[in-house]
């Protein structure tokens, strides 16, 4: 027998046999803009409270993101890449219910694995060369998150605590291989050599760092959604996610095979956001590679609700965040920290709004 | 001092477009029964709850003991003398029956006092439980009998008690209005909102009865009978004899004569020789045998902790045997009690909770225009009202979730239906709507086993009677004496 608490809700019903909902699926992005605004406003008042010249911040703001090509082209599209990947990895899992907070560790080995394997495959050509490095990072991220997903199916290990863990170890291991094994030959720089032109991923427009990686993150976007939506196999993800217990019942799911098929996925994905970076942009292996794009991740994600579509914007979002306070930082001197924090401010928005709903369901 | 030791006076609740309860108003007399009774949306939660103070009034009034009081929370209530046992129990499984009742406390936790004297109030009270047993281990009756515990134990003098024999075998529901009999001749006062009606004719000294958030009758017990209790619940003039199996049955008129022509076809299901285990491991269910044959209801009884529930999940093909051989058809409808766990997903539409059902074996895309049809089709046979496919199951009342359950599960005439507890907590309509089904499911060739909690409920429609105790199985005459007996393992 069940104990659980009343949570079964109201006993009202309409003529027609519906009990209302508090907030209808359409009302959450009413609520996201809501809180967009919330946001908005509370940058503005830090920027004024910090005594900065608040209009020549926001100037730096916009200009940094959006006012030129360059600011476009090579930087806020060119960071929106790897959140973009990343972000569906963490999308995709959380819309199972997997709790990976390990973007970060799991892009951080999909760099690596590419490096590595770019290192040893320059010599060949473009078409071959490339999918074998790509291939390589999504393996490698797909095998970090495989630890943590065995950890969880075997021992019962809360994924949350596994993948965080392991984007400590990501890190150092990634440290060890840019003094040890990989390191260039002169032995000055924590750093790999940088990767033969045949294993850059091409540029999308000439003069700019916008490279082909963004094309393969909306593609996978697009792909996700697809899954999710028109797939067998994406609707198990969704019933899992949604409800682990009708699913093994009323639908014959077996809930740990989903569970370890997701865990894969969402690490292939981040993976191959950490091969994209060190294809696209770095060409190199070295400490700094992630500016703590797997952490971001998790905003991307839940701003968009977990949406693969929306998630293309959230990511453009942070992206033009991220540039456009650089920006802010070099020409109105404001700390470029602000861009976490309003970071730190969406997911906790969302959060408290998600929370407030959920109660309002059942009083 | 006024004698009324609750009264709600013309309180007005609304959600959204929709008046839950329109003016509303319940005087309960001190050292009396009261039971509420009404369908399933009549308002009836609504109106304990806000009794209860877990949700304001748009209107109105609330007196305790005469005062006016605005009760701003659940602890605010229980301040004030008033205690509530919810239908879902509200108790922390992992801890123990003394701890759980310590959670409302404050400062220092003395657990062994609170132990000693939970020991103590269960000897003065009868409400016997052992206060270091964990809530997880204990059955059903037991967990109630802590809910009680809980509220007594912060003085409670008025307690509400939202469905309490919902989850109850017969005897257990006799033990506990003996209990609440008690309870009110020492000077307590009881409210118990119900469906049953003639559980609360039995019991209660006055009645109210609300519609559509609006009290249409209030009177004392005696004054009443089962048709002006009926008519007034459901404000219809009509009562065929089919449509009511559950008032006819409890009004004590012999059982309604179910239109069936009971042919027994072929053997279709067999357990043979086998046992099972618990999630914990406990073997629950010891070499039993069991035939299931086309075209005949089993009814199946057993109180919580018999191993009732694992046998049900074993014939759904939910459960793999530890021991012997379960032969089963291929396809079973599975109609389970924890209708939210284990049968829909709220937040999903019902196409998409019409496409679960084979999700586990389902290849490539999903044919969604064909799944929309298809659900549309079922909510027209099985009538259930929802504006469209794609609303969200979550917000269709329980029991229109409860018939789209049993539409999906039935309606692709499967070979073997398995139904647990299929009408706890429905109302009439509904709860005849399923019985029908579940009859109708059997004459056109299925193999139907349905276990109730409530054996008025498997008589009328039994073919055989099965009852499980202490993991084993027995078949039985279908007559009460005979179930309520083997279910307590008397010959």
């Amino acid at each position: 027998m069940t104990t659980r608490p009343d949570a079964t809700g109201s006993d009202i019903v309409r003529p027609d046999g519906v009990r209302p909902a508090a907030a209808r699926p359409d009302a959450r992005w009413v609520i996201t803009a809501a809180t967009g605004v919330v946001i908005i406003l509370a940058v503005l008042g830090i920027l004024m409270a910090g005594g900065y010249d608040t209009p020549r911040a926001l100037a730096a703001l916009w200009n940094g993101a959006f006012g030129s090509p360059y600011a476009l082209f090579s930087a806020t599209l060119v960071r929106a890449t790897p959140l973009l990947f990343v972000g569906l990895a963490v999308g995709i899992a959380f819309r199972a219910g997997v709790l990976n907070i390990g973007a970060e560790g799991q892009l951080l080995a999909g760099a690596a694995a590419a490096v590595a394997v770019g290192l040893a495959v320059g010599a060949f050509p473009s078409l071959v060369a490339l999918p074998l490095v790509l291939g390589a990072g999504a393996l490698a991220g797909s095998a970090w998150a495989g630890i943590a997903g065995w950890l969880k199916l075997r021992f019962g290990v809360l994924e949350v605590i596994s993948t965080l863990m392991l984007n400590f170890v990501a890190a150092y291991l990634v440290s060890w291989l840019v003094r040890g094994p990989l390191q260039e030959p002169t032995r000055v720089y924590p750093q790999t050599v940088e990767l033969a032109p045949s294993v850059h991923l091409p540029a999308l427009i000439t003069g700019h760092r916008l490279h082909l990686g963004l094309l393969l993150a909306i593609g996978l976007a697009v792909a996700t959604w697809w899954f999710l939506t028109h797939t067998a196999a994406g609707f198990r993800v969704r019933a899992v996610g949604a409800g682990i217990g009708a699913a093994r019942s009323a639908g014959g799911i077996n809930p740990s095979r989903t569970t370890a098929l997701v865990f894969l996925a969402s690490g292939a994905l981040a993976g191959l956001g950490g091969a994209s970076e060190a294809t696209g942009v770095t060409f190199a292996l070295y400490e700094g590679i992630s500016p703590g794009y797997g952490y971001s991740a998790i905003a991307v994600a839940l701003l968009a609700r977990l949406h693969p579509l929306a998630i293309m914007l959230s990511a453009l979002l942070f992206g033009a965040l991220e540039a456009g306070a650089a920006a802010m930082q070099r020409d109105a001197n404001v700390p470029s920290v602000l861009a976490s924090v309003v970071e730190a401010l969406i997911v906790l928005g969302v959060l408290a709004f998600d929370h407030t709903r959920a109660r309002g369901r059942y009083t | 001092m006024s004698d009324s030791a609750l009264a709600l006076e013309a309180i007005d609740k609304r959600f959204g477009e929709v008046q839950a309860l329109r003016g509303a108003s319940l005087t309960v007399r001190r050292g009396t029964l009261h039971a509420v009774l009404g369908e399933n949306g009549a308002g009836k939660t609504t109106l304990m709850r806000i009794a209860f103070g877990l949700m304001p009034a748009d209107a109105g009034s609330v007196r305790i003991d005469g005062t006016p009081v605005t009760l701003a929370s659940g602890a605010d209530a229980i301040r004030r003398g008033l205690g509530m046992v919810h239908q879902h129990f509200t108790l922390v499984p992992a801890m123990t029956a003394a701890e759980n009742i310590a959670l409302g406390g404050r400062g220092r936790l003395e657990l062994r006092a609170v132990a000693e004297r939970v020991h103590a109030l269960g000897e003065r009270t009868g409400l016997r439980v052992d206060p270091s047993a964990r809530v997880a281990s204990l059955g059903v009756g037991a967990q109630q009998r802590v809910e009680i515990l809980k509220a007594l134990y912060s003085n409670a003098r008025v307690l509400i008690l939202d469905e309490p024999t919902a989850v109850l075998t017969p005897p257990e529901s006799e033990e506990l209005f003996a209990w609440l009999r008690r309870f009110v001749a020492e000077g307590g006062t009881v409210v118990l909102v119900t469906h049953k009606l003639r559980e609360a004719l039995a019991v209660a000294d006055d009645v109210t009865v609300l519609r559509r958030g609006e009290c249409v009758l209030t009177a004392p017990a005696a004054h009443l009978d089962m048709i002006a209790l009926v008519r007034a619940v459901t404000g219809d003039e009509a009562t065929e004899p089919f449509s009511m199996p559950d008032i006819e049955a409890r009004a004590g008129s012999p059982p309604p004569t179910i239109p069936r022509t009971r042919n027994r076809g072929p053997c279709v299901a067999r357990l043979a020789g086998v046992s099972a285990r618990d999630a914990r491991g406990v073997e629950r269910v010891r070499e039993v045998t069991v035939d299931c044959f086309a075209g005949e209801i089993i009814g199946l009884a057993g109180v919580e902790g018999s191993g009732v529930h694992e046998l049900l999940r074993l014939l759904a093909g939910r459960l793999a045997p530890s021991g012997g051989v379960a032969t089963l058809p291929p396809r079973i409808g599975f109609i389970p009690e924890d209708r939210l766990r284990d049968a829909v997903i709220e937040e999903f539409t019902l196409t998409e909770n019409v496409a679960l059902r084979g999700a586990g074996r389902r290849r490539g895309r999903m044919p969604w225009p064909a799944l929309a049809s298809l659900t549309a089709g079922l909510m027209e046979r099985h009538d259930v009202r929802a504006p469209s496919p794609a609303t969200r199951a979550g917000a269709l009342s329980g029991g229109n979730q409860q018939k789209f359950v049993v539409g999906r599960e039935l309606d692709e005439h499967p070979t073997l239906v398995v139904a647990e507890n299929p009408v706890r907590g429905l109302d009439i309509r509904a709860t005849t709507h399923v019985l029908r089904e579940l009859a109708c499911s059997a004459e056109a060739g299925s193999a139907v086993v349905f276990y109730s909690a409530d054996i008025d409920e498997l008589l009328p429609l039994a073919d055989r009677m099965l009852v499980v105790f202490a993991g084993r199985v027995r078949e039985v005459p279908v007559e009460r004496t005979a179930v309520a007996n083997a279910l307590v393992g008397a010959a």
